[in-house]
């Protein structure tokens, strides 16, 4: 009952809380360039706005791979939050990813498959460091379980420091920040148009907005796992960690995707392999 | 025992008509027959195989082992024949130091013969249907096949004939390796796979075939070699030639011939540094690829692997052959990046899937055996769906380049959904592959994560260019065009068949699990993994939901106004193509990326064979500490 | 109500302007005057713009281009000609190459004058055609309740 509670006030309230971040992003964005920024609802009006917007397609496949990487993402959300299995949680994630990917290939514009080929780049990025936090957090815990991951009330942010490091490295990644924001940014400004969403307008982008909300949510929630013992703590963690997002959101340039792949790569090699063989020889 | 005999005995039934008619009906008749025939007595065997555990079968008389030892004698002489017209000696010489060995054996060795000849388990039983199923409809594929490759390719010589002989010949080889509880038949059969594979390779005679398909032979054999002296020691110092006695004498007694036998296991299923002869051997006509080298005869490597299990677990030399595997796993994934043939992307793929397996195998634990077995069921059905369709796009588009399979969602809508449902089950989430990486994983970690991290580092460019390809089948091209060809009822059967069987498989794997894998893993450990009952819940949510979304392309919203793609505004009437700098329309082109700066083919597979190299020999001498 | 008034997203165009009006449209995001503050986003894309900003005047080159990018965005839309350029074709009305101001290609709501236009003008010049987009928007609405929608038939030249 209580899993089914959350279950349900995540799939509700993930949106809210998601909308709400990204006007934090861009007010916090704004104050770092010394500029007063939009008003926090703002995300919620441009959704808002663009539903009620004229939808314009290429053709009439994209916009049904956009409903499934929603789907797909709350999918992704509601398993994570019910307390399942965090490897499977990943995998479904990957899956939603792939739908996005999907349809901006069925768009078949240049702009959108270039982004969408950054953003495979990127997938293949993230995706080491992303198994190596499960499999950290599965030596660590020894289990896959959130919920039991959660029940083990102890700190897992001081067996797994190397990991910890590693996945907010690979957050800047998966929040679309510079200086990995390759495949599209949520700024207006990209070097491929608006790469990845190009040719999504109105509602089809307004589904993407959302999706994005619910999956940062979901980010935030993989941080949160590292420090649950203390929800305090947690708390503050995971605005820490958001806000240093932003941070280095405005202090570094768009880089190039071979770095981004070595870079990720270096750092799930290093600070991600060094922590699990830590936690292998001290088992 | 009858329906063993029968399996590994009726397909010679039709391999010898086969190779006598020379009428198109009646090869049809009797292939499609056959191979109802063969599908129906695998899945009986499975049937009556639920919850079974191990029956051994003797064999009354020495007949049978005469008449394999003139087998043997007979294929020898073949090799050392076609060694010698072509000149290539390293044939002759592996066959006679193979040969010998094993004559050496037999009148020297004392012991001649197992007790129990045959064996079926579970494990086996799960092999024998893949082979029937799977193998019955790759050939009813062929028919259609070989006929239109003749029609399009008048220069290759027409063997059809014996192309269906050897076919047969190798399914009742395939058969025999996995009910052989008796190590020398089992390595009988093992030469006529390799002896099969050697023959299609060259099928059509050309320099290049020939080429590959002798090297392809001489991989083959220098594991057929490993295996007659695993047999031998196994022979002069244990006193047996029983495979479930090697199984049953314990660890350290077992580890030396159960190397040997593991060797041969890296060769056949192109493990690095062997994987060369597997990329050779796709100038063979696609359905060879698909049956012999993906779908069947490359599994018998990983099966002998998957059998030694049990010896390797926990020990220091099965730990290096599960490197062998990761190491493998990682860098074929890595290498398919590169590729943008789609045969060649299929091998480097089912070279790093069986690596995995493979190293599931090494691991040898429990939970490793669990999720190989299923990484082989699901692996069998996807690629060889994916290599069947590629045989059928390629004579509908006359290219097997994956550039040329822009759009062909638009082209040729249901061979773009069958490549799609083989991709998306070689990678996709509630699709068997995952499933089975998903307790690989896990496996790895509770035995050494280096595994595990093998793992995730291989994972990522497997995502990569199995969803590009995904994307270029799925690009809709502004203008639409279908193609001129016809998919012919066989054709049909087979794609069909395999595609049910992928999402079938997905479906019934809980019941897989618990009805073959998890008695076979308890009859082996006394352990047995289950997923959780939330777990298969969650799977089939998603099942659920990813049979649901294809509904969705019979939606068409409302209110959906089409625009063409953004170019800059520089948009040319049809948006098939802009307007250049000059002033000069320009085509509208895209391509995928392959990244050959980074991922290089070439040094790749130099650094691969290196690493695996020294990894062999550590293997061996680690076996010997 | 409609959300359209807090969201304006724009695509800005320069057809042949000599930069003066586009150094202007760009200052508006500058911290000085932070658009931003009314939700204003520059997005370089039509697909997903609700104002075209279009600075400079249009010549045989660019028409096609300013008429694909308007029939890219998704209604309701808005146009805003920035500069006496825009707005006319100005000093270079009488040269061979120039055919005037932006209306003589594509339906313009808002005119802004100047040489170059300020800052303050453009954003008066989007504030009024945030109305003309709501105007826009409830014509849409009441359209879409009396008859189907009908697609408009892309012209090409
Ligand atoms: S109006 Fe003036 S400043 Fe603006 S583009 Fe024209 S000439 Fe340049």
């Amino acid at each position: 009952m209580k899993i089914f509670l959350i279950t349900l006030a995540y799939l509700v309230l993930a949106p809210v809380l998601g909308g709400l971040l990204a006007g934090f992003d861009r007010i916090v964005t704004a104050r770092m360039q010394s500029r007063v920024g939009p008003p926090l609802f703002q995300p919620f009006y441009d959704v808002l706005k663009l539903m009620a917007k004229e939808n314009l397609a290429v053709n009439h496949f994209q916009n049904f791979y956009i409903l499934c990487f929603l789907v797909f993402m709350i999918i992704t959300g509601a398993l994570f939050f019910a307390g399942g299995d965090l490897l499977l949680a990943i995998f479904a994630l990957t899956l939603a990813g792939i739908f996005l990917v999907m349809g901006a290939y069925s768009a078949n514009s240049p702009y959108s498959i270039i982004g969408a080929e950054r953003e495979l780049i990127l997938m293949m990025a993230y995706e080491p460091m992303l198994l190596i936090a499960a499999i950290g957090l599965y030596m660590a815990t020894g289990t896959f379980i959130v919920h039991d991951m959660i029940a083990i009330h102890r700190p897992l942010i001081f067996q797994l420091p190397g990991i910890f490091l590693g996945l907010v490295y690979i957050l800047t990644i998966k929040f679309r920040k510079s200086p990995f924001d390759l495949s599209t940014s949520h700024h207006g400004h990209q070097e491929i148009v608006k790469g990845l969403t190009t040719e999504f307008s109105g509602p089809a982008l307004a589904m993407i907005e959302v999706a994005h909300w619910y999956e940062n949510i979901l980010l935030l929630g993989l941080v949160y796992l590292f420090f649950a013992w203390y929800p305090p703590a947690a708390v503050a963690a995971v605005i820490l960690t958001y806000f240093f997002e932003i941070f280095i959101d405005n202090t570094y340039a768009r880089t190039k995707w071979h770095y981004a792949v070595k870079w990720s790569w270096a750092v799930a090699a290093t600070l991600g392999v060094g922590n699990v063989a830590t936690l292998y020889f001290l088992r | 025992m009858k329906t063993l005999f029968f399996l590994m005995a009726f397909p010679l039934l039709p391999a010898v008509l086969l190779a006598a008619v020379s009428a198109a009906r009646w090869r049809n008749a009797i292939v499609k027959m056959s191979s109802v025939v063969l599908a129906a007595a695998a899945v009986a065997l499975g049937v009556a195989h639920v919850k079974g555990g191990t029956s051994y079968y003797a064999v009354e008389g020495h007949w049978v082992d005469g008449a394999l030892f003139c087998g043997e004698i007979g294929l020898s002489l073949y090799l050392l024949v076609k060694g010698f017209l072509s000149r290539r000696y390293v044939v002759p010489l592996l066959v006679v130091l193979q040969t010998g060995l094993m004559i050496y054996s037999e009148f020297f060795g004392g012991v001649v013969s197992a007790e129990r000849d045959l064996s079926v388990d579970n494990l086996s039983v799960i092999m024998a249907m893949i082979v029937g199923v799977v193998g019955g409809l790759i050939s009813i594929y062929s028919l259609w096949y070989m006929k239109d490759y003749h029609a399009h390719h008048p220069e290759i010589p027409n063997r059809t004939r014996s192309f269906f002989f050897v076919v047969f010949v190798f399914l009742a080889a395939m058969f025999g390796i996995v009910f052989s509880n008796n190590l020398r038949w089992m390595y009988f059969f093992w030469e006529v796979t390799s002896v099969c594979s050697f023959w299609l390779i060259g099928y059509s005679q050309t320099e290049e075939a020939v080429q590959n398909a002798f090297r392809a032979l001489k991989i083959n054999l220098l594991g057929g070699l490993s295996f007659a002296l695993g047999i031998v020691y196994l022979a002069f110092v244990h006193k047996t030639v029983d495979m479930s006695q090697l199984l049953a004498m314990g660890q350290a007694a077992a580890l030396i011939p159960a190397m040997f036998i593991a060797f041969a296991g890296l060769t056949k299923s192109a493990q690095m540094p062997f994987s060369s002869w597997l990329l050779g051997a796709m100038v063979a006509p696609t359905p060879v690829s698909a049956l012999l080298h993906s779908s069947t005869m490359v599994k018998a490597g990983v099966y002998v692997i998957i059998k030694m299990a049990p010896i390797l677990q926990n020990t220091a030399a099965g730990f290096v052959i599960a490197l062998i595997g990761g190491v493998t796993f990682l860098l074929a994934s890595a290498t398919a990046v590169s590729q943008n043939n789609a045969k060649r992307v299929l091998a480097y793929s089912t070279i790093a899937n069986l690596g995995l397996i493979v190293a599931c195998g090494g691991v040898g634990t429990f939970e490793a055996v669990w999720a190989a077995i299923l990484l082989v069921v699901f692996h069998a059905v996807a690629k060889g769906l994916l290599f069947l369709t590629v045989g059928t796009i390629e004579h509908e588009i006359g290219s097997r380049d994956i550039e040329d399979m822009h759009g062909l969602i638009t082209r040729s809508p249901a061979l773009a959904i069958f490549m799609l449902i083989g991709i998306a089950g070689m990678f996709l989430a509630p699709f068997g592959m995952l499933i089975s990486k998903w307790v690989t994983l896990k496996a790895f970690i509770d035995s050494n994560p280096i595994l595990a991290i093998l793992l995730a580092f291989g994972s990522a460019p497997t995502l990569f260019f199995w969803a590009k390809w995904m994307g270029k089948l799925l690009a809709v091209p502004h203008t639409p065009r279908r193609t001129a060809g016809q998919i012919e009822p066989e054709e049909w059967t087979a794609l069909l068949g395999l595609a049910v069987l992928t999402i079938g498989a997905c479906g019934l794997f809980p019941l897989i699990a618990a009805e073959y894998i998890e008695p076979y893993t308890m009859q082996l450990y006394g352990h047995a993994f289950s997923l959780g009952y939330a777990n298969l819940a969650i799977m089939g949510i998603m099942l659920g939901a990813l049979i649901l979304l294809p509904l969705g392309f019979f939606y068409f919203p409302k209110n959906l106004k089409y625009e063409g793609a953004y170019m800059a505004g520089a948009n040319l009437p049809g948006n098939l193509s802009f307007q250049g700098s000059l002033g000069q329309p320009r085509d509208m082109i895209i391509r995928n990326v392959y990244f050959r700066a980074y991922f290089n083919e070439a040094s790749l597979s130099r650094l691969g064979n290196w690493i695996t190299v020294l990894l062999i020999v550590l293997m061996f001498v680690t076996a010997e500490l | 109500m409609s959300f359209l008034k807090k969201s304006p997203w724009i695509l800005h165009y320069d057809g042949t302007s000599c930069n003066g009006c586009d150094i202007e449209v760009l200052a508006c995001l500058t911290p000085m005057y932070d658009v931003e503050r009314f939700g204003i986003v520059n997005v370089g894309n039509p697909k997903h713009a609700d104002i075209l900003l279009i600075t400079g005047s249009v010549n045989e080159q660019n028409t096609p281009v300013v008429k694909n990018l308007y029939r890219q965005m998704p209604e309701p839309k808005a146009v805003v000609a920035i500069g006496i350029c825009a707005t006319s074709g100005g000093i270079f009305q009488d040269c061979y190459n120039v055919k005037g101001g932006i209306d003589k290609v594509i339906p313009v709501d808002v005119y802004v004058p100047g040489c170059a236009a300020r800052p303050e003008a453009i954003i008066d010049g989007v504030v009024k055609a945030l109305g003309i987009l709501e105007e826009k928007a409830k014509a849409l609405k009441e359209a879409a309740h009396r008859q189907p929608v009908e697609v408009e038939e892309s012209s090409h030249d």
